[in-house]
């Protein structure tokens, strides 16, 4: 009797690994949290396009446009005060993993009011104290970086774990080899989370590796792996999750392949003649946006007139955030040599 | 007190601080069983245990990788690069990464890493395990440079370097580590010599000659000899931090002497001792009676054949030479 009581957990499978079904079992509210984190981050990246086409960013940017899944995903499948690591296509990460939208554009902008007093900019944005280990402009160059997160980890026993992101193109340095196989023979808490978007800038994919899988990897370490679709936020919080609880005790590093697609070009300057607009328009069929909002409404957690609402207290959010960055000052050049040293 | 060889005062430095502090570790290639290429580490697996004295597959990128990203979260590594010639495979890494995070964050996060590495040639190792690759690093905003020429000065200048916020690479002279010559007596309890103050090794009144690392004893040598041989008396000042350079206690020199030699041991051309040079020059001319003269190394590859290695190198003849051309 006692026994048919216990509702039974459910359990899906993804590449070949049983996982529980995480997702199913959470609040409503923060399953609608996910979305405003993915519009949050659609929506910056879109007031960030114009102020690139208006010439307002000094610099470049990298557009995280269509790969919203992956970030929110991973990042609300572990706990606020893990760590992460990111990449110079770091924006979404950094929105999931909470940085404040205001403090993000000021620092695009190259503003004192900026995350790095307007001494990083787009590709340096980092909150240490709330676990952003930061953005990188290096590929792959944080990936050593999370796996020294994770030993600290390991040595404070404090419990916490990392998840270091990092692209298709980050597979081929060699920090990328250094790092995985450190973490695997030392069983550091760490996830390392492969956002495989089809090109590194313009290098297909299929031209820079010899194997179907980048987490066909996982067999070069010994540890586990495995390709998940990444435009489906459900799959992503549920992996991560998974692996979550295994790196928690100690059966960490773990490889996962997150499949999506960069909607913009490389950069600011990219011209894209290295893909066709068939492709791209595909791609913005499977948009991980529009399949999460389907899946709240088809499971009555939202009604479509609550989704417009949302969008639309999103987009203001970020006019806000556009017009604190405007009117803020920028940094006195007398501030050039602070901050070089402790 | 009692005498230490710079090794032993190194290793000590290193023991009595993860004594104190258990965020300090050792990270490197073979410092656990082996003790470190040089031996610098024996004995440590044995007291402080492999949690803390960690032996890493031949990684140099990953080693400094993995000790930023640990330094960033609270820990206080000591990295060891096994010859300093391979801090370039860990490039990105030091230069990159470990070095500007404080600035690229606006000043919102620390980096307190120690790269231990052993520089510097007349082993015979030729051109890949001989380097004197400090101005490398000391062009780099963001790094501290370390490199100490005797025991008391080793000891001290690691303590400070642990206990600093920002990444400091010490240079430790592989002809040092077990030197006879320069053994000291080094206080048993814990000290700091602080970073960015030279010293000057010997009083003279006659010339300054600035030195760093090994050549400040080979400095030391040639001006006892001139002194003994001449009645010569050379101000040798041991530069010991490259960054931040301590250039007052040059200037003050040579308000007495009114010369200068610098002596190094790396490739004279866009070596550290340009930078000195240069500095003295715009701060010091007016009390300059004569340019400012280099000893360095040739413009070439550390050679492996002894004949070629001590022409490359410069010796206690070379810096002699150098101190009698320059008072003419």
């Amino acid at each position: 009797m006692g026994n048919d009581l216990k509702a039974e957990k459910p359990y899906i499978t993804i590449d070949g690994y049983r996982v529980e079904d995480k997702f199913s079992g959470l609040d409503d509210s923060i399953k609608i949290e996910m979305l405003r984190k993915m519009y949050q981050i659609r929506h910056f990246e879109n007031e960030t396009e114009q102020f690139i086409i208006r010439g307002m960013i000094h610099g470049t940017c990298h557009l995280y446009t269509g790969e919203e899944a992956t970030a929110v995903g991973a990042i609300y499948a572990i706990n606020d005060d893990d760590y992460i690591t990111s990449t110079h296509r770091g924006h979404g990460h950094c929105i999931a993993k909470g940085a404040d939208l205001n403090i993000m554009m000021a620092e695009l902008l190259g503003k004192r009011t900026g995350y790095c007093k307007g001494k990083g900019g787009s590709m340096h944005i980092a909150d240490v104290d709330s676990g952003n280990l930061g953005a990188n402009g290096v590929v792959g160059g944080s990936i050593g970086i999370a796996t020294g997160a994770a030993l600290t980890c390991k040595m404070k026993r404090n419990g916490k774990i990392v998840v270091c992101f990092f692209g298709d193109g980050a597979a081929n340095q060699g920090i990328f080899h250094g790092s995985i196989n450190m973490a695997s023979i030392w069983d550091l808490p760490i996830i390392y989370l492969c956002e495989n978007n089809v090109y590194g800038m313009s290098t297909p994919v299929k031209e820079a590796f010899n194997i179907e899988k980048i987490s066909d990897r996982k067999y070069a370490y010994g540890i586990e792996g495995l390709t998940i679709d990444g435009n489906n936020l459900v799959e992503v919080f549920n992996t991560v999750s998974h692996f979550n609880g295994e790196c928690r005790v100690g059966r960490g590093p773990v490889l996962i392949e997150s499949l999506t697609y960069r909607w913009r070009g490389h950069s600011k300057s990219d011209a894209q003649v290295y893909r066709t607009r068939e492709e791209t328009k595909q791609w913005v069929g499977k948009d991980p946006i529009e399949r999460y909002k389907k899946i709240l409404i088809d499971q009555k957690i939202l009604i479509e007139k609550e989704d417009r609402d949302l969008e639309k207290e999103v987009i203001s959010q970020i006019k806000e955030a556009a017009k604190f960055a405007r009117e803020s000052p920028f940094p006195e050049p007398s501030e050039v040599e602070d901050d070089v040293y402790a | 007190m009692r005498e230490l060889t710079y090794l032993e005062a190194i290793r000590e430095a290193m023991q009595q601080k993860m004594r104190e502090d258990s965020s300090v570790y050792l990270i490197g290639e073979d410092i656990a069983e082996y003790g470190g290429a040089f031996g610098v580490t024996v004995g440590m697996l044995e007291e402080f245990g492999k949690e803390r004295i960690i032996n890493t597959p031949i990684s140099e990128e990953a080693i400094i990788g993995v000790a930023t990203g640990s330094a960033i979260t609270g820990m206080r590594p000591i990295a060891e690069i096994m010859f300093s010639d391979f801090i370039t495979i860990a490039m990105d890494q030091i230069a990159n990464q470990a070095a500007k995070i404080r600035y690229m964050f606006g000043g919102k996060a620390k980096v307190p890493l120690v790269i231990r590495t052993a520089g510097g040639g007349g082993t015979g190792a030729a051109a890949q395990h001989s380097q004197s690759l400090e101005a490398l690093v000391a062009h780099i905003p963001g790094l501290k440079v370390v490199m100490p020429s005797c025991p008391y000065d080793a000891k001290g200048l690691l303590i400070s370097s642990i206990n600093d916020d920002n990444p400091v690479i010490f240079i430790e002279h592989k002809l040092l580590y077990n030197n006879k010559k320069c053994i000291q007596n080094v206080p048993r309890q814990m000290y700091e010599v602080p970073l960015g103050k030279g010293d000057v090794k010997r009083e003279g009144s006659d010339i300054s000659v600035a030195a760093t690392s090994y050549m400040v004893q080979k400095s030391l040598e040639a001006a006892e000899k001139l002194s003994q041989e001449k009645g010569i008396e050379c101000e040798v000042i041991d530069i010991r931090t490259l960054r931040p350079l301590d250039i007052d206690i040059i200037l003050d020199s040579i308000k007495k002497t009114g010369r200068l030699l610098c002596v190094e041991e790396a490739p004279i051309f866009g070596g550290f001792m340009g930078e000195v040079s240069a500095q003295v020059s715009e701060k010091g001319f007016d009390w300059l009676d004569a340019p400012v003269v280099r000893v360095a190394g040739r413009n070439c590859p550390v050679p492996y054949s002894l004949v070629l290695e001590q022409e490359m190198i410069p010796g206690v003849s070379r810096i002699e030479k150098g101190i009698l051309n320059l008072l003419g």
